[in-house]
């Protein structure tokens, strides 16, 4: 191998590298709006851009999708080395209905056992968010992330003026 | 004459004795325990993941249709209330089927209990209703038929989780209230509670019981630490569909430890499957007693007549 051959290797592998970080930073989204619960709270806009920096790599959240590895005990038998996935979205394996009865089914039906007890999108996004925001010093009131439509103020009866203790017979 | 047939009846009335004393035993044996609707649905509340936003009680609320609360649902005062000199939480009645109680072990961050009813396979509240108002559902639900209901409140009595309520304000047709799974408008349907599809932390996983139990011990398994050993409801009172994992002890997030395993039906199984034979045997139990009695008395009477014609018959002398 001559010197112009190496070159030229390590030219290819660097345009490889180039391209396939190019193809994953225009894949990732800047923002990402969580509407789920619009009945009651305003979406969230989720700053992608903000948290994946904050986060040491994207494992902390995307666990073995992204093919950055992971270094969680539980999958690291088998997802040590996994590639990176077609999709790597929340919702792509945490579904929003987690306990429809098509859902339960299927899970039921679960050809991936070491998955069962997948939490649903609501209980990934709470799990992920609050707990690192604990660790973090972040906030974690409700109402810091959510805030609340007319219908939710009605829902959480905001105007309630009774005292406490009214309980009848307790 | 009389003592042949004093005999014969002391006989007859041991053989009836030994018979139903047998009788009841083979009734009480084959009645045996119910071992619950398998595919029955529950849900699985983890108190490692509440973090008593009450969301679920704000949920069952609406749905239910139930009166406006005293204070907003996002008012966390609540958890200070207690009743009875301090003894008692919040629980259950007539307008909150379900209450989020919070306990401060020593040590330990707060933990948030749901309280409702617990479904149980085989409720004590239904078998102490009289007018046969309660029932168990294959779906897993413990319903009840308020048209019947005639608010004796024994249910109120049975329940060992102090769950079932009685509607004091209104005065007339007044019921006992309680949680029933949504049986009539999700469950049958196979939709998961107003409640459950509320909670933003996943506290509550609805599926089927056995399932559930599968998943409660894998979390066990998982997260060596996080809970104790024991899915609360698994056996418990023979075994409920709204099952317990906890961090602590139960007896500290307020769980009676007394009721044990057994179901409360068994502590009266046996005594109500005599019933209907007392019922027809001790008629004629009594009634030969009181034969018995009455011929002791005929002969008293006989004898009391000689003494007086002797008395007489001195009298003359």
């Amino acid at each position: 191998m001559n010197a112009k051959q190496i070159l030229t290797t390590l030219m290819m592998v660097l345009a490889l590298i180039v391209v396939g970080s190019t193809a994953m930073a225009a894949d990732m989204p800047e923002q990402v709006t969580i509407d789920t619960m619009v009945e009651l709270f305003e979406a969230v806009e989720f700053d992608h851009d903000m948290q994946s920096e904050l986060g040491e790599d994207c494992s902390v959240c995307h666990h073995h999708t992204t093919g950055t590895g992971t270094t969680d005990d539980r999958c690291i038998s088998c997802h040590a080395n996994s590639d990176e996935l077609e999709t790597v979205a929340c919702i792509n394996c945490h579904v929003s209905d987690p306990f429809s009865s098509e859902q339960l089914s299927r899970e039921s039906q679960e050809i991936y056992q070491f998955h069962i007890d997948r939490p649903g999108l609501k209980g990934a996004y709470h799990w992920n968010c609050t707990g690192c925001h604990e660790e973090m010093g972040g906030p974690t009131g409700c109402e810091d992330c959510h805030a609340r439509t007319p219908e939710g103020g009605v829902f959480y009866h905001k105007d309630a003026t009774g005292s406490a203790g009214e309980g009848g017979h307790l | 004459m009389s003592g042949i047939s004093r005999r014969k009846f002391l006989a007859a009335s041991v053989a009836v004795g030994a018979a139903t004393t047998l009788g009841g035993t083979k009734k009480a044996l084959a009645a045996g325990s119910f071992s619950g609707y398998p595919d029955g649905m529950g849900v699985l509340v983890d108190l490692t993941r509440c973090i008593g936003c009450r969301s679920c009680e704000a949920a069952c609320n609406k749905e239910q249709k139930l009166p406006d609360p005293n204070l907003p649902f996002d008012d966390m005062s609540v958890f200070d209330q207690t009743f009875h000199h301090g003894t008692q939480k919040r629980r259950t009645d007539e307008s909150a089927y379900t209450v989020v109680n919070r306990y401060t072990p020593e040590g330990s961050d707060p933990i948030y209990r749901k309280v409702q009813c617990n479904h149980c396979a085989e409720p004590a509240c239904l078998s102490s209703c009289s007018v046969n108002a309660y029932t168990k559902t294959k779906e897993g639900a413990v319903i009840y038929n308020g048209s019947v209901c005639v608010g004796c409140r024994n249910c109120m009595i049975a329940c060992p989780f102090n769950v079932p309520a009685y509607s004091y304000s209104s005065a007339f047709g007044a019921v006992v209230k309680k949680c029933i799974f949504y049986h009539e408008t999700r469950l049958k349907d196979g939709l998961p509670p107003a409640c459950v599809e509320i909670c933003p932390q996943e506290a509550l996983t609805f599926g089927k019981r056995k399932d559930l139990l599968k998943i409660g011990h894998q979390r066990i398994q998982t997260h060596p630490g996080r809970y104790i050993d024991r899915i609360y409801g698994e056996k418990e009172l023979g075994g409920t569909h709204w099952m317990y994992l906890s961090p602590i002890p139960v007896e500290e997030v307020g769980f009676d430890p007394r009721p044990g395993n057994e179901p409360i039906i068994s502590h009266v199984k046996d005594f109500l499957g005599v019933v209907p034979m007392v019922l027809a045997i001790w008629p004629a139990l009594f009634t030969g007693f009181h034969l018995l009695a009455k011929n002791q008395e005929g002969h008293e009477d006989h004898e009391h007549e000689i003494e007086q014609q002797h008395d007489e018959e001195g009298g003359q002398q």
